[in-house]
């Protein structure tokens, strides 16, 4: 597939078994992971449907604990997570001092003094050295230690999988409302339970060691057979989360955009005292963001992917982050960076695909939002 | 993975199958696995003149955009059309209603650079 990979990729602890169940594996972020078991839009449909079961082992956990812990993360993190119940969880973003974007992650306070930090895995380097910088300048009592390649990541997404882990835990999962969590045993295996995900539906996020992975996945599998469970790749979880308007690392998110631009702006606490990126963020919060991330649906038959140029009035104005056509939808959709004076849902854009410009429409965002019941 | 016999293919994963001085041409069942779920087929318009191996239009999946490259060259006669509301017939059928146009072969000793179907057989494995 991909030739002259410069380093070997890492593999998850699960590797072998999606080898087994006939997966594609592709490089990504550094690991050779499955992007599609049988079919992407099948699986998609299978989460908004039923249940699909990820491996996201490749995803980076680091812990933060000491009596200053709050205070650190105050300073490294736009967010407040001293706001946070034990238990409880938040999205997050580091910036840097310009108040680009190094990384976006979710914050589960674990104790008093300890959290549990989720980067994205192209991005943990970054997000280690970030934090190990933050450090060293001494002022804080507090200790991060990187427990990734120790912690496997076992995701069931979709709105069966609420039934499907209670047949396996005597959590009381009604308790663990979204963005909760709670220490438990699935299966007979110690796990953070998480209600948290990236498909725009119900699900988990199950923690686990990763020597009981295999374990944890199999017990998951079997179970939710009677669920309609299958395993689902990144290729679905990708368009699970565009069509839930999420933004993604690298297409969405980068160290050239700041929160404002990419309507995350809540997220950010300027209130809270001086953190990483502030005065460049409250400028930016001040003026109002010179871009913003829109919407687009086609209204012509072209689809739109990421880096294509967007135009308005003639002139391009932008780019396409990322861009597919909708399973659950059936339309062809888009988020892209424009200006922030030619925003506006209803507003007409064009997108060029293969030289030629075809016509699209700024819809609101998220283009799905799962049915609550 | 067997390949239909009467069928001649090309190294880009194209299949051409010859009646007389005209040819049906598609992508074979192995480019349409490889590609995944197909969602978008752009073909070549009636009149226009392919090239051996030559682009001659787009067929995208979920996450990727592929040229399809020419088997022969060629005047196009007809294109599927029924693959521009239903792309996933190149998964579903990929040598039957999953054909994407047909040609007025103009050279026949181009067949001579394809491979039959033992032949693609090997290289695809």
């Amino acid at each position: 597939m991909t030739d002259g990979e410069p380093m070997e990729l890492k593999r998850t602890p699960l590797h072998d078994h999606h080898r087994e169940l006939g997966a594609r594996l592709v490089p990504f972020a550094g690991y050779e992971m499955p992007v599609q078991y049988s079919s992407i839009i099948e699986e998609h449909r299978v989460v908004r449907s039923a249940v699909g079961l990820f491996d996201l082992s490749h995803m980076g956990e680091l812990e933060v604990r000491g009596d200053e812990a709050v205070a650190f993360l105050r300073h490294a993190l736009v967010s407040d997570p001293g706001a946070l119940e034990h238990g409880q969880a938040q999205y997050s973003m580091a910036c840097d001092a310009d108040g680009g974007i190094i990384d976006d992650l979710i914050v589960y306070r674990r104790a008093t003094h300890e959290f549990l930090v989720v980067c994205n895995a192209s991005n943990r380097a970054a997000v280690v050295d970030q934090l190990a910088g933050l450090l060293s300048r001494g002022d804080f009592g507090v200790t991060v230690a990187d427990r990734s390649d120790a912690t496997a990541l076992i995701a069931p997404q979709g709105p069966h999988s609420a039934a499907l882990l209670a047949e396996l835990t005597d959590l009381d999962l009604d308790a663990i409302a979204n963005y909760r969590s709670a220490d438990g045993e699935v299966a007979g295996i110690a796990c953070l339970v998480a209600r948290t995900g990236y498909t725009g539906e119900d699900g988990f996020e199950l923690f686990c060691d990763a020597a009981k992975a295999r374990e944890l996945w199999d017990a998951l599998a079997t179970a939710g057979e009677r669920h309609g469970l299958r395993p689902c790749g990144l290729g679905a979880r990708d368009t699970l989360r565009l069509e839930a308007g999420m933004p993604l690392y690298g297409n969405e998110l980068s160290r050239e955009t700041n929160p404002y631009e990419v309507n995350l702006g809540r997220v950010v606490k300027l209130e809270k005292g001086d953190f990483v990126g502030r005065s460049v963020l409250a400028a930016v919060q001040h003026t109002g963001p010179e871009r913003k991330l829109i919407g687009l649906r086609m209204i012509e038959n072209a689809i739109p992917r990421s880096g294509y140029a967007v135009r308005a009035d003639g002139s391009d104005v932008g780019r396409v982050t990322s861009g597919t056509l909708s399973p659950t939808l059936g339309e062809k959709i888009a988020m892209a960076l424009v200006p922030a004076e030619l925003a506006g849902v209803g507003n007409a854009f064009e997108v060029v695909v293969r030289e030629r410009p075809y016509r699209a429409e700024q819809v609101k965002l998220p283009f799905y939002r799962r049915p609550r019941g | 993975m067997a390949y239909p016999d009467d069928l001649r293919y090309s190294r880009e994963h194209e299949w051409v199958r010859v009646d007389g001085s005209r040819a049906t041409i598609g992508i074979t069942s192995f480019a349409a696995d490889e590609l995944g779920d197909i969602v978008f087929v752009e073909l070549p318009e009636v009149g226009t003149t392919l090239t051996q191996f030559a682009a001659f239009g787009v067929v995208e999946s979920v996450k990727a955009v592929s040229d399809l490259y020419s088997p022969i060259s060629g005047e196009v006669l007809e294109t599927n059309d029924a693959l521009r509301e239903t792309p996933e017939l190149l998964n579903a059928d990929a040598y039957g209603e999953g054909w994407i146009a047909r040609v007025e072969l103009a050279d026949t000793d181009q067949l001579d650079a394809l491979m039959d179907a033992a032949a693609y057989a090997e290289e695809t494995t």
